[in-house]
């Protein structure tokens, strides 16, 4: 057994975990993240790519406009731009009571300094006029970004090995447990590490890490399926939203579209499976169809998921353990982890350095899981059968 | 008692139709899925409808063999529930799903038998997706279903037994020949004689081929190695080196390019088979029993399953229909089914010859050029799949490549860049060709619009 030492191990090389990696080596921290695959292979590489903030949890902008502005200068951080756009982001609306739904979600916006723009029918047509009349209203964020997730996590996680991060692939966390002040960590090839703090970033796979120090969440595997069609001269800028989850869509520059839409699939995480069933792929066409019947003739020619870790209020779990000093929390993102991820990043090196950050998060602390936590809405209603 | 089985076949190619004629004499209800717009497969394709074409003439010796699998089929028909036009884009548990007419639906089944055939393997060489370069099975499908050549004087290159079948095709049709150049060297062939002796009219039908080729005074060269195609918009002249390492130069404007073929596996995959990698075809090929059990309620038959040709095709598909009868506890004439078990047997262990008197060219595709380009669909050329993986925390896995660099993401899915990856990313690991890993397939096996999930509610 070969035996090392460092200040920080991060179990995950999701995109989590490597911009916290990123960020603890920029303060001089000796690093070294674990990851059971490759980096970035499950829905850190898999995800649609948005960059979002109209329609966010209340409680979490602070954090995602922090988040942004580490994306809007990802190419200085990191060397490489990963395809970052920012094209905005449209929600639509296709009557009145989602069109009080999307003002709901602008005030919010707007109270914490977005510019969110409102369009009515006839703008809508007059802006795009390949919409389909099917869309009342809508709302606009010309804020909003892309970027392309195959392309990140790899292209942080090189950021931080030339900053001197160890990064241990196709390596399996065996065990987890204190010693002394820190913890020891065994992998499954052999290696033990000793650190002072423990980065707990493994996605669907991590309350078997918080159940060793007597903390749980009730964590729901599953996979957003996607969806990607032949290219098409370039028409869509923005990334458009239906607001009733039906359908988002985007269009990159060499013509495909990319196309998502609810219900999320639940994933096998002990055979890292993350169906995509054929009646999804033929509901998001549809959907999207309906909202840009100038697509009707365009093909579906390839489908994707990853594997995400959901959680029943659909927010996710970032921060200290409240049981183990020295355990940091960050996963269960809920579908919305790519955009926070940065800022995530940012805030747990900011805890293990500093002791502490200057951007709210406790509506995110694993403490809410104490006690019974009410299913949202939102999880209802992007699941099957939930 | 009442037959209560769903079974459907995919494909009317002679793997397909043999094996619902078999389940029909049994008294089952088949029905025959088939992407084509006639039955007949590709080896055996009927012309379009009005078009006037001697098939005799074209089909040779296997003339015979086309007319009466097109008369058996004929009289099969209105037994069977016959749906060509009709792709199968997806398999869910039991359940097919299907686009005809630009519509989607669904097939509920309680066995499957895929006769999915094969399609042309391809290794890229510079200028290879210059316009006037075809498959030689698309110049063969030019040919049989619209009468037309590639060109009016083609060169066929590659490693393959059906160029010289497809330039004897051509010069028969009027089309002028001016070079059948293979990149297997002559010595391999002759190695292969043993195994190739055992099917000796197969044998022979080929060589006399060859024979009638060099008789005519068309330039037959082996071990070539193919160095350009030169052209400005559309092939004018193919380039490459012969044995001896001399560059030669064949003005052309068509080129017919093959390297045997390839197994359509992608539905097999869906539908529960294994895939393993074969050394001899240096494919990911499905793995059955002698007479195609893949999976429960699952069968696999002909070019779909193992490449065997035409009359392979034949026997397997009667053989799957045999197996799929048997497990439905019904009776079978095992005399019959030794003959054919047999007969697969042999042919198959003469493809596995021809593999090697025809082979992949593994060296030269590692040694291309880095801007060559590899996948068609995406633009992705070989230098940046070397590129990719060479970097800090690159890929080595083929999936993971695809991911990285868009090679094999686009309209076909790798079907056709998906071998010459598999060299490439091999090659550039150092590792070998099984342990680069397996483009995975997933539905739609191909592209399907969205007008055919039908109306929104």
């Amino acid at each position: 057994m070969s035996r090392h030492t460092a200040d920080v191990v991060i179990v995950g090389g999701g995109l989590i975990g490597v911009w916290t990696a990123f960020f603890l080596a920029r303060r001089k921290q000796r690093v070294v993240l674990i990851e059971k695959g490759v980096v970035g292979a499950q829905s850190s590489g898999t995800n649609f790519g948005n960059l979002r903030l109209q329609g966010r949890f209340p409680g979490q902008y602070p954090l995602s406009l922090r988040s942004q502005a580490l994306w809007e200068e990802i190419a200085t951080l990191i060397g490489e731009d990963c395809e970052f756009a920012q094209t905005g982001h449209l929600y639509l609306a296709y009557d009145d009571e989602e069109r009080a739904k999307l003002e709901g979600y602008a005030q919010v916006s707007e109270s914490h300094g977005l510019a969110i723009e409102r369009l009515g029918s006839s703008e809508l047509r007059k802006r795009w006029p390949w919409l389909s009349e099917r869309a009342v209203a809508a709302t606009f964020s010309a804020r909003d970004a892309t970027a392309n997730p195959r392309l990140v996590t790899p292209a942080v996680a090189r950021a931080a090995r030339a900053l001197g991060v160890t990064i241990s692939e196709n390596a399996c966390v065996s065990d987890v447990a204190r010693s002394g002040d820190g913890f020891s960590v065994k992998t499954a090839g052999g290696a033990q590490w000793s650190c002072g703090a423990l980065v707990n970033a493994a996605g669907a796979w991590a309350v078997a890490i918080a159940e060793r120090f007597g903390e749980t969440a009730p964590i729901v595997p599953a996979g957003p399926p996607q969806f990607v069609t032949e290219p098409f001269p370039y028409l869509i800028e923005p990334s458009i939203q239906a607001i009733d989850g039906s359908v988002i869509f985007r269009q990159i520059p060499r013509g495909n579209i990319i196309l998502a839409g609810y219900p999320r699939t639940a994933a096998d995480p002990v055979n890292h499976r993350a169906p995509v069933p054929p009646a999804k792929t033929l509901a998001a066409m549809r959907a999207l169809a309906r909202v840009a019947p100038i697509l009707a003739q365009c093909h579906v020619i390839r489908v994707w998921s990853g594997i995400e870790g959901y959680l029943p209020d659909m927010i996710p779990v970032i921060g200290p353990s409240l049981t183990m000093p020295g355990l940091f929390h960050a996963f269960g993102f809920c579908g919305h982890g790519f955009q926070i991820g940065p800022g995530v990043g940012l805030c747990l090196s900011e805890m293990i350095v500093d002791g502490g950050t200057a951007t709210p998060l406790e509506p995110f602390s694993i403490g809410r899981f104490r006690e019974s936590v009410a299913v949202s809405e939102k999880f209802r209603k992007e699941f099957d059968g939930a | 008692m009442p037959c209560v089985a769903e079974i459907v076949v995919v494909g009317a190619g002679p793997a397909g139709i043999n094996a619902a004629e078999r389940l029909c004499a049994h008294g089952h209800r088949v029905m025959l899925l088939d992407e084509g717009r006639q039955a007949g497969g590709q080896g055996y394709r009927r012309p379009s409808s009005g078009l006037d074409l001697d098939m005799a003439a074209l089909m040779g010796t296997e003339a015979g063999k086309y007319e009466a699998l097109h008369a058996r089929f004929a009289g099969l028909l209105p037994q069977i529930d016959y749906r060509p036009q009709t792709l199968v884009w997806a398999v869910e548990d039991r359940t097919l799903h299907v686009v005809q007419a630009g519509v989607a639906s669904t097939l509920r089944f309680d066995a499957l038998v895929l006769a999915t055939g094969a399609m042309d393997k391809i290794a890229p060489f510079p200028g290879w997706t210059l316009p006037g370069v075809f498959t030689l099975g698309g110049a063969q499908v030019a040919l049989k279903d619209q009468g037309c050549l590639i060109g009016r004087r083609v060169a066929f290159l590659g490693s393959s037994p059906l160029l010289v079948l497809a330039a004897t095709q051509y010069r028969k049709l009027g089309g002028e020949v001016v070079a059948i150049a293979d990149t297997t060297p002559f010595a391999r062939k002759l190695a292969a004689l043993p195994a190739l002796a055992r099917s000796p009219r197969t044998l022979w039908r080929g060589l006399s081929y060859l024979g009638g080729a060099m008789l005519a005074g068309v330039p037959v060269l082996h071990g070539v190695t193919p160095v350009k195609v030169v052209g400005d918009g559309h092939v004018e002249a193919l380039i490459l080196r012969d044995r001896r390492g001399r560059e030669r130069c064949f003005p052309c404007d068509a080129i017919a390019l093959g390297y045997g073929l390839k197994p359509e596996t992608q539905l097999a995959e869906l539908a529960g088979a294994t895939l393993r990698f074969d050394e001899a075809f240096r494919l990911w090929l499905p793995q059955c029993d002698a007479d195609g059990r893949a999976a429960p309620g699952l069968y696999l038959a002909g070019d779909g399953a193992a490449i065997g040709g035409a009359d392979a095709a034949e026997a397997s598909g009667g053989l799957a229909a045999m197996a799929l009868l048997a497990d439905l506890g019904e009776p079978v004439d095992e005399r019959v089914r030794l003959v054919l078990r047999r007969r697969l047997a042999r042919l198959r262990s003469f493809q596995k010859g021809l593999a090697q008197a025809f082979a992949w060219p593994v060296a030269q595709i590692r040694a291309l050029p880095d801007e060559v380009m590899l996948c068609r669909c995406e633009e992705v050329r070989i230098g940046e799949i070397r590129q990719a993986m060479a970097q800090q925390l690159g890929p080595v896995e083929i999936n993971r490549v695809k991911a990285m660099t868009r090679c094999g993401m686009g309209r076909c899915q790798g079907r056709v860049c998906g071998p010459a990856l598999q060299e490439i990313v091999a090659g550039a690991a150092g590792i070998a060709g099984e342990q680069a890993g397996r483009l995975r397939a997933q539905a739609p096996v191909k592209p399907i619009a969205l007008s055919v999930a039908g109306e929104a509610l």
